[in-house]
């Protein structure tokens, strides 16, 4: 029966027992999360900075601005989800035989959950979709995305997701279901408390920031590139974007509908993943991985565009095969889409099928394969300068290939039906995550900070960084190749076998080398931020770039350009470059740009108010706060004025300041 | 390499400053409208998916062929195509530039649409009298959510749609407006196209069953 006394009907299922003050892990988590909180304000109120970070950053429609944001918050999110995988791998380490570990099974189970979900979902995609948004619109020559109100708005449904997450830590629990939630262990009658609601609502959000994001891209791409850049013109990090963003809307779709559905089971008893009233569980995981597998894809693309930019502008040479990496990034794409089957071989639905997914899925090495031989190509009597972003780069292809043998080696149907749900088959998709996308990502960041802030990142710092993450990688995963190999099962928090406890404590002892590359990363930004005045460029241009936004400032004006470049060829900078071009010093007209809003904050806000009514059966929160995001969005549609002009006079103080500076290659 | 040799002495223009462009179009608009309808097209595919996978899944409960009244449905077609079919002409008096008919056949559409939902929600609610709830078995649940998706997008395009008349109202069809409406018309044609899906697969196979 239901209850309806007064305290349910405000609190909904929310209780004072819904706080784990039973919990020393959690508590301690929270006296310093709330400690460190608490600094941050009392130093923001200190310094004045609200309302600076209120109208510079937070209503900034400023795609530089919203994608260092994306960065900051997938760094914060990055050292929760690393806090998660050091506890499992401690946990793994010592839980032999009689002791138990320090983890107990249900805490666990929260653990890798939030792990995997937070490593993909708020750490992988928000990076990309950063790096995206800060590239790709100055590598075509654009001023701003298409649709810049809709970017800060996406941006700020992700944060609505990850607060989401972040609050699941301390009020009530975390899903204990995976980090896909397979039906039907995600179905009410086997998780009835509030970890699925949390992980569902938090993703819906965040993946609708996701899909907007991607529009945005794709019309940004095609609509809004200098004249002169045709698509064969365009930059492959620009490329590997567009088909990422292609795909990302392809599946993101499946997804929505996949959760939608689990969250009517869960609030309405319908039936569609139950067997009972004729529901199917399979018809979930077909959705989820529809989803899934093409999600590593829309990962690892602008990771390859990222390689492909440092290796040529760091061997002096253009890429090799140009032609060839766009059609191999196209075929990646479509293939990436008929492949997700390979995630349950042993579902069993027969030998033509499987065979049809294990060729699929073998076949994506060939076009994978020729992009590692055209950036092979490229460095072969280059001039290669091993600077941080091109050790990066090396240290992925010797990473990274193996990851991809060991795919093709699993998308073999007969050895996945041995090798499913294995540490083998966990070791392969950190391999490729880690060796692929994260040292990719890594890269790029390192590559495109001095144009974000205008000075490089530490060196020294930042090779502690790159040894930690490319050592402790080897250390922490090779071990977990061989135990899966053997046969060990994933999502374990306890063994029986004393023999394997070796291979877990060298597996702990890689990831506390990882913890030093984490670590060493933030000490390269802040050593970089210390040491600013030094490490300053000036040019614009500190790697001898061959794109676009290395032709403008660092950092950017708000502009982007003052005026708008004509693309010749290829590498259009490198082009005006050896033409001799010089910085127009006058002529400037004023610019049309956006105007900033608040509406993105507030309607992201109330989100996030939606998820947390709904997750606790707060019906009167979840009801306001949706009527509240349709009255604010209408009310947005009111405002038509909605751009300003930046005037010509502003623009030639900005540059005229530049033309003093000594051109990039004097 | 020859050409290149040529090129390098060419002299090369890197800015044409009387093309400068705004930062928006409203070519981008429309180009990032359609990308939306796609996904969104995507989502009813997958809820299509779903309905065809689990359609015949009754668990014991009432079959389509008992429960689908199909002049009711006829009807309710009826409203949807015709209010397309009305708002396509207003569309065509805002390119002609007439603001008040164009304000006027939008308000048909939406009493038409607002007739949809209408007898949408009374049928359901006959369903649901009957003991044939979303509830009920998985065939239910995959033929409730998909024609409520198409319900509760048609309901929104209805606030959109109430939206936009007071706003030509206040400002007469600026280009502002004209961009709007034109991706609200779209949305409009996208869910007619939605619903002859619905209506073929859902009521017209339904009920040959």
């Amino acid at each position: 029966m239901q209850d309806h006394s007064f305290t349910t009907t405000v609190f909904g299922r929310l209780t004072l027992e819904s706080l784990p003050i039973h919990e020393p892990i959690l508590v301690g988590t929270f006296i310093a999360v709330a400690a460190l909180g608490l600094i941050i304000v009392a130093a923001l109120t200190y310094f004045r900075l609200w309302g600076y970070l209120w109208k510079e950053w937070f209503t900034s429609v400023d795609h530089k601005k919203i994608g260092i944001m994306y960065i900051v918050l997938a760094i914060i999110m990055l050292l929760r989800g690393f806090s998660d995988a050091v506890m499992m791998r401690l946990q793994q380490a010592i839980a032999f035989g009689g002791n138990e570990g320090f983890l107990h099974s249900s805490h666990y189970d929260q653990i890798f959950t939030a792990h995997g979900t937070i490593m993909i979902f708020f750490v992988a995609i928000p990076l990309v979709v950063g790096i995206v948004n800060f590239v790709m619109p100055l590598q075509i020559g654009a001023r701003d995305v298409a649709f810049p109100y809709l970017n800060n708005l996406s941006f700020w449904l992700t944060v609505a997701g990850s607060v989401l997450v972040m609050i699941s830590l301390f009020v009530g629990e975390f899903a204990r279901t995976g980090w896909l939630s397979y039906a039907p262990l995600a179905e009410k009658a086997f998780s009835p408390d509030t970890g699925v609601d949390y992980y569902l609502w938090s993703l819906e959000i965040a993946g609708i920031g996701t899909t907007l994001s991607a529009v945005n891209m794709v019309a940004t791409v095609i609509k809004m590139r200098a004249p002169g850049m045709s698509l064969m013109k365009m930059p492959v990090f620009t490329w590997t974007a567009l088909c990422s963003n292609v795909l990302a809307i392809a599946i993101f779709p499946a997804l929505t509908a996949a959760f939608f559905l689990l969250l009517l089971d869960r609030y309405l008893d319908t039936a569609f993943f139950i067997n009972d009233l004729g529901g199917n569980a399979m018809l979930y995981w077909n959705m989820v991985w529809m989803w899934g597998h093409p999600e590593v894809y829309v990962l690892i693309l602008p990771a390859f565009g990222i390689y492909s930019e440092i290796t040529s502008t760091f061997t002096g040479k253009r890429l090799f095969g140009y032609g060839s990496m766009v059609y191999a990034t196209v075929v990646i794409t479509i293939l990436s889409y008929l492949v997700w089957l390979h995630h349950y071989f042993t579902m069993g639905s027969g030998a033509s099928v499987n065979a049809f997914f294990g060729i699929a899925t073998m076949v994506i090495a060939i076009p994978t394969g020729a992009k590692v031989f055209n950036w092979l190509f490229t460095m072969f009597r280059g001039e290669i300068r091993f600077e941080l972003p091109m050790m990066w780069v090396v240290a992925f292809m010797l990473t990274f290939v193996v990851g991809g043998m060991t795919g093709v080696l699993l998308a073999v149907p007969a050895a996945d039906f041995v090798l499913h749900n294995s540490l083998f088959l966990v070791a392969h998709f950190h391999n490729t995550i880690i060796g692929g996308v994260v040292f990719g990502l890594f890269a790029g960041m390192t590559y495109w900070f001095p144009k974000a802030f205008g000075f490089k990142m530490d060196e020294f710092w930042g090779k502690v960084a790159f040894w930690g993450w490319v050592i402790g990688y080897w250390v922490a995963w090779t071990p977990i190749y061989i135990v899966g190999l053997m046969g060990t099962t994933r999502r374990v928090n306890h063994f029986d076998d004393p023999t394997l406890q070796p291979y877990f404590v060298i597996a702990l002892i890689g990831a506390v080398i990882i913890l030093i590359g984490v670590l060493g990363f933030v000490m390269a930004i802040v050593m970089g931020i210390v040491k600013r005045n030094k490490l300053r460029d000036v040019t614009g241009d500190p790697w001898d770039g061959r794109t676009l936004e290395w032709s403008t400032t660092s950092p950017p004006p708000a502009y982007n350009f003052a005026i708008t470049p004509v693309v010749y060829e290829l590498d259009a900078w490198h082009d005006m470059k050896e033409h001799g071009y010089k910085h127009p010093t006058e002529g400037f007209r004023p610019v049309h740009m956006p105007r900033n809003t608040a509406t993105g904050v507030v309607v992201a806000a109330l989100a996030t108010a939606l998820g947390f009514g709904m997750i606790w059966y707060m019906w009167w929160l979840a009801a306001i706060s949706f009527a509240g995001i349709l009255v604010v969005s209408i009310v947005h549609t009111f405002n038509y004025s909605r751009d300003h002009y930046i005037p010509a006079d502003a623009i030639a103080l900005t540059e005229g300041k530049r033309a003093q500076q000594p051109a990039a290659r004097a | 390499m020859t050409i290149q040799l040529v090129n390098k002495d060419a002299q090369r223009v890197y800015h044409l400053p009387e093309a400068e462009e705004h930062y928006h179009s409203g070519g981008a608009t429309m180009l990032g409208f359609w990308i939306y309808l796609m996904s969104d097209a995507l989502i009813f595919a997958s809820l299509f998916a779903v309905y065809g996978t689990l359609s015949r899944n009754y668990a014991g409960g009432p079959p389509p062929q008992h429960l689908f009244e199909l002049p009711l449905v006829a009807l309710n077609t009826g409203f949807l195509l015709a209010s397309s079919i009305v708002l396509s002409i207003g569309m065509q008096a805002m390119a002609a530039g007439r603001t008040a008919q164009m304000w006027r056949l939008l308000a048909v559409t939406g009493l038409l649409g607002a007739a949809f939902l209408c007898v949408e929600l009374y049928e359901f609610s006959s369903l649901i009298a009957e003991g044939a709830t979303p509830q009920r078995s998985a065939f239910l649940s995959a033929f409730f959510t998909l024609v409520g998706t198409h319900g509760l997008h048609v309901l929104f395009g209805l606030i959109w749609l109430v939206t936009l008349l007071v706003q030509i109202a206040q400002r007469g069809l600026n280009e502002d407006n004209k961009r709007r409406l034109m991706c609200l018309s779209m949305f409009w044609h996208f869910l007619d196209i939605i619903w002859i899906g619905v209506f073929t697969v859902v009521y017209l196979f339904g009920a040959l069953r």
